[in-house]
This record gives C-alpha cells, sequence and structure tokens, in this order.
C-alpha cells in the first residue's frame, strides 16, 4: 500500500455545492500550507494547534480559487490516524475538483476509492480491526451482489455458478484419474462427450453475463424502498413515479407479494425504485416470505419512502415504522388526502421529525414536492449512490468473463485434437475465476479489493 | 561402563533410497557423515516392486538427477528394460520407467557410496536421540555407542517396529526378513514427536520356470532407450533388453479372494496401519471394484541374476494356501511355484507436518527426516527426500540457508509441501494430478529448471555446468532462428505442406509457426528447413516442445505468477493463530499445528477456508504497515 499524501473530495459530488476536500499523509499540512492563504500570507499548519479551523482562500498558483474554511487535525486523532487536512468549500463541482488539483499538484496524489477507510483501518483507527468484521463484510458484499436484482431471487446467480463450477471440477478430476490410473479410467471418446458439456457451459456463462449487464444498470442508482403497511397505496405510488402501470394493483391487502424493482431518472438523478409487500404481521406464508424481503430490502436502502395512509388512524406498525426510520435517509408520504383525513400532516412531522408530504398518488398531488426533496437530499449529499455494488458486479463480471475466455481455450484444445492433459490448464483457470466470484478462491490483491468495494469516495 | 564414542558431523540412520541420497549429498558437500544400516547387505535394496520411475516418479528421478542425487546414474546402469509411458498423451505426462536389476542396483550404490570421501559405512541399530536444549546432538546404538553430531537425518523406512504378515502369520521384522528396529520409535517419543502406523505390501516372487508366458502378452521395452540421467551419453546404454508380461486376473480368482475375505488381516483388523489407495492389494481392488472382472496382473523379472519374477498389482497379506490357489487362477501362472509369499507390512513413520520444507523437524533443531519414515510411498519419493534432507542437514551446519523447492519448481516441491501441510493418513504416492503446474514440470527439462540450484549447492560439477549452459544456449539460439526464418510460398513448401495433410500457405511464414500447427512438428519440417544447424536429440526436443506448446506454456506461466504472489507472503513461524480474533477456532488450531511459512502454504492445508486466508492477508496487511511506520519513524529520528 502506498503511504504517500492522499487527497479526495471527501463529499458527494452536488452541483449546488457545498462539499470537502479531504487531505491525509504525512505531508497533509505542507500540502495545505502550499495552496491557502489568509489575509496576512501564508500559514504553516505544523506550528497550528490541532483540532482548528482556519479560514482563508485557495490558490492554484496565484490564481485565487475559493474562499473556505479549513480545519485541521493531527494524527491519530482523525479520522485515517494520519495528519489530515479538510477543507470546505461551496463554490460547486468544478471549484471543488479545481481545489483538488491545486492539492494534487502540490505533493499530494490522488486517493483511491475507499483509500481513506483503508488507512483508518490499517492504522487501527477504527475498530475493524478484527478482521472477522472485515471477513463479514465480504461475505456481506458477495451474497449483496449476488442478488440479481431484477428477479430478485437472491442466490440464483451464485447457484447456477457454483453448480457449473461442481461440473468442471468434475471434468478436472476425471482427466487427472485418467492420467494416474489408466488402467480403470479411459480417454477413449472423452474428448466428444466434453465437447457439449463446454458449448452449455459456455451459453450459460454468457446468459449469466448478460443478466448482470442488466442488473448493473439497475443498481447503478440510488436505492429507493417503498414502505408502509398494506394497501396504503404504495404500488400506486410507485406507478405514478414510472407512468405506468406496473405493479398489481387492487385494495386487496397484500397484493403485491413480491418485491418489484424499477429504475428510473430523476431530473438527472438515477434512481431504483423497490416496491414492497406490506409490513404487517402476516399467516400467509407465500406473502411472508414477501415481507421479509421488504425489510431486507428496507435495510440495504440508500433511501427509504415511508408511505401512510392519512384516511386512517396511525396503527402500531406505523410508529414501528417510524421508529425504525431514525436511524436513515427517509420521506414520508402521507398519502390518499383525497379522503376525508385521519392523521395531519403536521403531527406526523413533529412525531416522525422526518419531511412529511401531503401526497394523493389517485390524483398526482404531491409528486413535485416529493421529487424536489429528493433532489434536495442528493444535492446535500445525504444520499449517495449505491457505487459499491456496481464495483463488486464489475470485478465479478471480470472473473466469468476469464472463466470464459478458459473454456473457450479447453473448446480449442479438443478442436485442435491437443491431449487430453493439455485440457487441464484452461479448465484450471475458468476453475479458479468462478471460485473468486463465489468466494470460494482467494485473490491475492484482496485486501484493496474489501477496501474498494466497501467504502467509496470516503 | 565403557562405551564407544566417535564424533562426525551428520548422522544418517539407513541406507535405503532416501538414507543413500542423503549420506551421498552431505559427504559431498564436504561433511563428515556416518550412514548407519542394519544390514550393509541391503544397501539401497529394492524390496518391493523391481522398477525405478513411472509416471510422476520418473520425473522425480530426473530432478533428483538434475540436482545432482544418484539414483538416475544408478538406474542407467542396473536397468534391463526401459520405456517412455504415455508418449500418446502430452510431453508433461511422458515419463521415464525403468526395469532394474535389483541386485545390480544395489552393487552400484553400494560401490559409489563406499568410494565417497567423508563418508562412512557403519552397521547397527540406532536406537536412542542424543538432545540437548531442542537440539538434536547425537545418536546411540544398540550397543550403547555414542555418535555425536551437528544433524542427523533419519530415513528409516519401513524398519520401525516393523511387522511382516500374511494370514495369521505376523513377524516381527522389517522387508524381506531384514531386522527390525524396534527401539527408536520410543526414544521419538519421548522427544515429543507424534507416531503414525503405517501399512502396505508386497505381492509374492515366484519362479519363472513355472510361468507359461504364451498365455501373457510380451511387453518389450523402446527401441531407442532415454537415459535417466543428463549426465549419462545415450549411446553407452543401448543395450539388449529383457521382456516383462501382461496377464489378468478373473472372476475365479475375484470368487477365490472373496471367499477367504475372513482370513485376510487387511478385513479382519489384525493390521491396524493405513494402507495406501493408490497402491491396493488385490483383496482392496476385488472389494472396491466389485464390477470390474478382471484386473492387470504384470510379470516382471526381478534381475537377470534370479529366475524369480515380481507380480505387479497382486500384492496381498492372504494365508500361503490363498495366495497360491489364487495366483494359480491366472492365464499362465495355473502351475507357478512361489518362491517368496507376498505379505503385507506395517510401521512406525511419523506425522510429517512436523517438519518444515526443509525437511527439519520444526520442535527438534537438526533433526531431518526423509522417505518412507515420512508417511511417503516409492523408491522415487524416498530418495527425492532424502537428497533434499541431506543437502539441508549439511547447510544447517554450514550456517547457509536451507534448500527448498516449491510447487511451481518441481515435482520434488509439491511432494514436501503435500507432505508438510496436507493431512494424510496413508502412504503418499506421487502423482501427475497432484502437479498443478505440471506443463511446466516436465521430467524432459528437469535439467533446465534445477541444474543452477545444484551447481549453487555445490553437487553439481563445473564441466557438467558448463555443458547445460552451452545446451540452453543452443536451445535459444535455435528457437530465436526458427522465430526469425521466414519460408515463402514456394511449390516446394507448398507440395511438402499438402502431403502432410496441412493447409497452403497464402503468404510467408516464419518456421515456428509451422511447428505449432498440430499435424507438424520440429522434426517434421526438417526437410524444408534448409539452414537448419546440427542440433543434438535433447536440444531438437526442447525446440520443438517450447514452440508447440508456447501458447500452453504461457498461459501456466501466468498461473504460477499468481501462486507466487501468494507464496510470497511470509508468515512468521512462531506466531500464536489464537490471538486472531477473526479466525475460526478449527483454522487458527491448524495454522498453529502446521506455522505455515506463507499465506499460500496456509491456503492449502485443510480446514483452512477461504474466509480465514482472506483474514490473514488483512492482518498482515496491517503488519506491514505497522512496519512501515515503525520504520518511518525511526528514519525521522535519525534525520534529525
Amino acid at each position: 500500500m502506498r503511504s504517500d499524501t492522499i487527497a479526495a473530495i471527501a463529499t458527494a459530488m452536488n452541483p449546488s455545492g457545498i462539499g470537502i476536500v479531504r487531505i491525509s499523509g504525512e505531508e497533509a499540512f505542507d500540502v495545505a500550507g502550499r495552496i491557502f492563504r489568509t489575509k496576512k500570507g501564508r500559514k504553516d499548519f505544523r506550528q497550528v494547534s490541532p483540532n482548528t479551523i482556519h479560514y482563508g482562500y485557495i490558490y492554484d498558483g496565484e490564481e485565487l480559487i475559493d474562499e473556505v474554511l479549513l480545519m485541521v487535525m493531527k494524527g491519530p486523532h482523525s479520522y485515517t490516524a494520519e495528519d489530515t487536512v479538510e477543507i470546505d468549500c461551496h463554490g460547486g463541482i468544478l471549484v471543488m475538483k479545481k481545489i483538488l488539483d491545486a492539492a494534487l499538484q502540490n505533493g499530494a496524489s490522488l486517493a483511491e476509492p475507499g483509500e481513506f477507510t483503508k488507512r483508518a483501518f490499517l492504522n487501527g483507527r477504527i475498530d475493524l480491526s478484527q478482521a472477522e468484521a472485515v471477513v463479514d463484510l465480504i461475505n456481506a458484499k458477495n451474497r449483496y451482489a449476488m442478488a440479481s436484482s431484477l428477479n430478485q431471487l437472491k442466490g440464483r446467480f451464485s447457484e447456477k455458478i457454483r453448480q457449473i463450477r461442481k461440473e468442471i471440477l468434475y471434468h478436472m478430476a476425471y482427466i487427472e484419474s485418467a492420467l494416474d490410473d489408466p488402467e480403470h479410467i479411459s480417454f477413449d471418446g472423452y474428448p466428444e462427450k466434453l465437447v457439449p458439456f463446454l458449448e452449455e457451459t459456455i451459453e450459460k456463462l454468457e446468459i449469466i453475463l448478460r443478466e448482470s449487464e442488466n442488473g448493473k444498470m439497475v443498481k447503478e442508482g440510488i436505492r429507493t424502498v417503498i414502505l408502509g403497511r398494506p394497501n396504503v397505496g404504495k404500488s400506486s405510488i410507485l406507478n405514478l413515479l414510472l407512468g405506468e402501470e406496473r405493479a398489481i394493483v387492487t385494495n386487496i391487502a397484500g397484493t403485491t407479494r413480491d418485491t418489484l424493482e424499477e429504475h428510473l431518472m430523476l431530473n438527472g438523478i438515477s434512481l431504483n425504485l423497490v416496491d414492497t409487500a406490506g409490513i404487517r404481521e402476516t399467516e400467509d406464508k407465500i406473502e411472508k416470505i414477501g415481507v421479509d424481503r421488504a425489510r431486507t430490502q428496507a435495510e440495504e436502502a440508500d433511501l427509504i419512502l415511508l408511505v401512510v395512509d392519512s384516511s386512517r388512524e396511525l396503527e402500531k406498525n406505523d410508529y414501528e415504522m417510524i421508529d425504525w426510520l431514525q436511524s436513515k435517509n427517509s420521506i414520508i408520504l402521507l398519502n390518499k388526502t383525497d379522503l376525508p383525513a385521519m392523521t395531519a400532516a403536521e403531527d406526523l412531522r413533529i412525531l416522525a421529525k422526518k419531511t412529511v408530504i401531503s401526497f394523493s398518488a389517485k390524483e398526482g398531488i404531491g409528486i413535485k414536492d416529493l421529487i424536489s426533496e429528493i433532489q434536495n437530499m442528493f444535492f446535500q449529499g445525504k444520499i449517495v449512490y449505491g457505487e459499491d455494488l456496481y464495483l463488486a458486479n464489475t470485478r465479478q463480471k471480470e472473473n466469468i468473463q476469464k472463466a470464459l475466455v478458459g473454456l473457450r481455450m479447453v473448446r480449442k484444445s479438443v478442436e485442435e485434437g491437443m491431449p487430453e492433459d493439455f485440457y487441464s490448464i484452461d479448465f484450471m483457470d475458468a476453475y479458479e475465476q468462478l471460485g473468486y466470484v463465489l468466494g470460494e478462491a482467494v485473490e491475492e490483491d484482496l485486501v484493496n479489493e474489501i477496501f474498494q468495494r466497501f467504502c467509496m469516495g470516503k | 561402563m565403557a562405551a564407544l564414542k566417535e564424533c562426525y558431523d551428520i548422522v544418517v540412520v539407513g541406507a535405503g533410497h532416501a538414507g543413500c541420497e542423503a549420506a551421498l549429498a552431505s559427504a559431498r558437500l564436504g561433511m563428515e557423515t556416518i550412514l548407519f544400516t542394519v544390514s550393509v547387505d541391503s544397501i539401497a535394496l529394492m524390496p518391493c516392486n523391481p522398477n525405478i520411475g513411472g509416471s510422476s516418479k520418473g520425473h522425480l528421478v530426473r530432478e533428483l538427477d538434475a540436482l545432482g542425487g544418484e539414483m538416475g546414474k544408478i538406474i542407467d546402469k542396473a536397468f534391463i528394460q526401459s520405456k517412455m509411458l504415455n508418449v500418446s498423451k502430452g510431453p508433461a505426462v511422458h515419463s521415464l520407467r525403468a526395469q532394474a536389476d535389483k541386485q545390480r542396483y544395489t552393487r552400484q550404490m553400494r560401490e559409489v557410496l563406499e568410494n565417497t570421501d567423508h563418508l562412512t559405512i557403519r552397521q547397527a541399530e540406532v536406537t536412542e536421540l542424543v538432545v540437548r536444549d531442542g537440539n538434536v546432538v547425537g545418536v546411540k546404538t544398540l550397543s550403547g555407542a555414542e555418535y555425536c553430531c551437528k544433524s542427523v537425518v533419519l530415513a528409516t523406512g519401513t524398519y520401525l517396529r516393523a511387522r511382516c504378515i500374511y494370514g495369521d502369520v505376523s513377524n516381527h521384522t522389517g522387508p524381506n526378513g531384514l531386522q527390525a528396529a524396534n527401539y527408536l520409535t520410543d526414544s521419538l517419543m519421548k522427544n515429543g514427536i507424534e507416531m503414525y502406523r503405517f501399512k502396505t505390501g508386497t505381492p509374492a516372487r515366484v519362479d519363472k520356470r513355472s510361468i507359461d508366458f504364451s498365455k501373457m502378452e510380451e511387453q518389450f521395452g523402446d527401441e531407442k532407450v532415454v537415459p535417466f540421467s543428463f549426465t549419462t551419453d545415450s549411446d553407452s546404454i543401448q543395450r539388449k533388453q529383457v521382456s516383462c508380461w501382461l496377464t489378468y486376473t478373473n472372476e475365479k480368482t475375484h470368487d477365490i479372494i472373496r471367499k477367504n475375505l475372513d482370513r485376510s488381516p487387511l478385513f479382519s483388523g489384525v493390521i491396524e496401519g493405513t494402507g495406501p489407495r493408490y497402491c491396493p492389494s488385490i483383496e482392496d481392488k476385488v472389494v472396491k471394484f466389485p464390477d470390474k472382472d478382471r484386473h492387470q496382473v504384470f510379470v516382471e523379472p526381478e534381475g537377470e541374476y534370479t529366475n524369480e519374477m515380481y507380480l505387479g498389482g497382486m500384492s496381498s497379506s492372504l494365508p500361503e494356501d490363498v495366495q497360491v490357489a489364487m495366483y494359480r487362477t491366472v492365464p499362465g501362472l495355473e502351475h507357478v511355484k512361489i518362491v517368496r509369499n507376498a505379505y503385507a507390512i506395517e510401521y512406525d513413520c511419523i506425522n510429517p507436518r512436523q517438519l518444515n520444507a526443509s525437511l527439519e523437524f520444526k520442535n527438534l533443531k537438526g533433526l531431518f527426516a526423509a522417505g518412507q519414515f515420512n508417511g511417503s510411498s516409492g523408491y522415487e519419493e524416498a530418495a527425492a527426500q532424502g537428497l533434499i534432507a541431506g543437502i539441508n542437514a549439511a547447510r544447517r551446519i554450514q550456517g547457509k540457508e536451507f534448500f527448498t523447492l516449491n510447487r511451481s519448481q518441481a515435482y520434488i516441491g509439491v511432494l514436501i509441501d503435500d507432505l508438510v501441510t496436507k493431512e494424510n493418513h496413508e502412504p503418499y504416492r506421487m502423482m501427475t494430478s497432484r502437479a498443478e503446474y505440471r506443463l511446466l514440470l516436465r521430467q524432459d527439462n528437469a535439467d533446465e529448471r534445477l541444474t543452477s540450484f545444484g551447481y549453487e549447492i555445490g553437487l553439481i560439477s563445473e564441466e557438467r555446468y558448463r555443458n547445460f549452459l552451452e545446451k540452453q544456449e543452443q536451445i535459444q539460439q535455435e528457437i530465436e532462428r526458427l522465430e526469425k526464418t521466414i519460408t515463402g510460398a514456394g511449390e516446394r513448401v507448398q507440395k511438402f505442406l499438402e502431403k502432410r495433410g496441412s493447409a497452403l500457405l497464402k503468404s510467408g511464414s516464419t518456421l515456428a509457426e509451422l511447428i505449432k500447427r498440430p499435424e507438424l512438428s520440429y522434426e517434421a519440417i526438417a526437410s524444408i528447413d534448409e539452414e537448419r544447424p546440427q542440433v543434438s536429440e535433447e536440444v531438437a526436443q526442447q525446440v520443438n516442445i517450447r514452440i508447440k506448446y508456447e501458447g500452453y506454456i504461457r498461459r501456466q506461466n501466468i498461473q504460477v505468477k499468481q501462486f507466487k504472489k501468494m507464496e510470497g507472503k511470509k508468515l512468521e513461524e512462531d506466531f500464536d493463530y489464537m490471538k486472531l480474533k477473526g479466525l475460526r477456532r478449527e483454522a487458527a488450531q491448524k495454522l498453529n499445528q502446521i506455522k505455515p511459512s506463507s499465506v499460500g502454504q496456509a491456503s492449502r492445508i485443510s480446514g483452512v477456508s477461504p474466509a480465514d486466508i482472506s483474514v490473514l492477508l488483512v492482518y498482515l496487511e496491517q503488519m506491514k504497515h505497522a512496519k512501515e511506520r515503525e520504520v518511518d519513524k525511526t528514519d525521522g529520528k535519525k534525520s534529525e
């Protein structure tokens, strides 16, 4: 790992603009000193008291870039446990980029994704050192990425790959046995039998790749979950947002038994909308699966839209959900305002301490407020892309592609009439690569992988 | 009581294939070496099959030879038939196997031993280790004599508390009725060494005159014999060869075996040792493959000096009367007379996971172990370990770093890594499938892979090394020439291709490209390669393989690179894995037992999962970082 001084924009890129550029490492103070000036001139941050804030300007050479607040934190009392400078600026994306460039010109190098967190961890700053947590994390991430977002059948993708891997292992074992025990195991007719297996497996992997391609598209957005008791109008709201009738909309509670996921662009912001089965105690087994899924979905969401029925009084489930929402990015939609009100927006606002929007899916009331609220949250950096998923997916995609290369090589060997012992070289590659996808084999640069995946931008 | 006391640098216990290589290596490296055997007449004895080499074992012998071992040279002198196996398959699995004249083999080896400087042969039973402060400092023999030394190599083979069994007959002897060594085990256990009890077996030897060869298939040797040793001139060993014979068991044989299983000590529980899966007795085979209506029986001469024939594939521990009946059901053996009975042998060996890759005990410095004592099986496996143990016993005294090989360098590396890493409860046999990178670990390029090591160690002479370098240079030059030489699509070339059923050229092509075509080879294109220089067969072979399989070799090299990254992540020998919280308990225990030298080795321990490996990787990264910070700090101080 590099131990030089690194810099990056530490907040979400947002056009409206308040953001932080973070510099961390042994020369953080020097780098800051080179680009920062007060009205009185330059400052030596090695001499200032730790945990102090300084008002002044960032310069790139002689060009004034922005007026900023600069915070000085002396290691180990900083996020990374290294000397750290955070520059608070408010000039929008372009200005933030210029400040970052200035830092890079003056001795810092660009932080890799997740590198601040990685340093924090490696320096013993955050208590992930009990690697168990990291490993859980890897596993969790694998699980995450495995769930094909299109059909929401968790693990289907991984099950397919596991099966393919098992079959490859069988062939590897067969070849080895025939080499070691020719008396009992023969290659007669084996190459001919192998070809259909290869064709089939190559096709299966190609399909998985295609599916994951679609999956990636869907995943590249803010994961937004619509939650609420049954029949409060979740599906109607989803349809309203999508502008088309997708979910089955009835007034029988529990119609949406599975979760549906839709992708949509909202004034340039990419959203993944997940409609869930209504949360309530249920006896219906099929529906129960849907409810469990809803809970899981909500846990993993970047943003939660809680739908409450204004025509009814709040119930135990509503209170529970409001309570649970406190630690989440969320907006409450008080739906069915076209009906006589039993629950008032103001009361709900005081109770939930969240933005409450009066809504009527039926009449299309409140939709504009919702869109602008989501935009606000996004541009203020409260919600960010679930980009780690995208990365995990890319890595796995690459593994699958490499596995495909291996299998095609085996096919080529068969076609060219190579002796059977040559097959194992490329089978071994395919087997390894699929192992990486499943977390059943470990790559050498795993540590870097983990940190890239587990914390973007920080 | 007065007792003899002598001092040496190195004591080698046992003069089988491991002990001989160990003693030769250490003496040749200038160490005063004493080699103990219970019987000088049994030096380099081949108590089981009469062959050296075979699938993957042939690789071991050639590697041993490239490092400066003796086995290859001896078998080149002692073979009576030789064959390259698997020639229809890829070059990676070609393997040399020779039938040995057993007596000539042991005589030749004894002659070499007796004429090696610094080497003393002594007939005595070693009964005790002398240990001081966790270091082995000598051994004692049955007579009470003490031999002080700086390193000991244990290569006791199958002799420790050995017991030979057939039917209800059980003799407390080593193989061939030789004296067992009954005391050393206690001394080893007293020193904290964990012992296993293994079992192996051998078939009957029969009188050639009682065999009807007309009912068997004759098996000839190769017309052109390839020597084992890279130093043997191939012309000097083209001699008349003897034949082997192939016949088969049948349902009658199997019936007799099944009916008498209750009299087999293997199945009645008399034998407690674990036998080898890959070298099963005939009763094992009949039980395990009930659908097979026949099994191969190889009838092989034990030597030119004798009428005894070895019945390969039919080892057994059934009672004598059943043996006779069973052998006589086999075509050609209807009237066979047994000279020596088949028997099973049980013996003490160690759990080899107590060793590190140098073959030194992790908890007993100066004590090395090799051969069947380490739970392996086979002459070649034993010899390979013997060489490594002997080299390292010497290097320890010379204050040099241990010499170890990894899985990407040699079958020897695979063998030793498997032994010291993997859970194994039966005699370990080398097999092609155990080597991941076998296209690189070919028997034909063992010299290329290992001669430099042998030279650096001091077991390869200056002259041999120079010859080796010259050969490599020739190979390189010839490959470069073929890659540069372009042949046009002239009439002669097109005609040549047409005749070979190879696609015609549309434009010019390098000769190397032509060699790569499945239907062509270096040899095949000789007639259109006008400027071809005179090269030896060995050089031609390397040129052909390297050009022809270039793509595969390149891909395997990438795999090796990946492998080496994990091997390069070193783990400390004294680290307590119980302290690493993220590890599962089972994994931590296994890691503590084996104390792997690298993350790569750790990943091969059964019971250590990929998740555990990620924990190790994260831990190492943390340590590395902490160390860097430490270094930075001290550097900082210095500069201040």
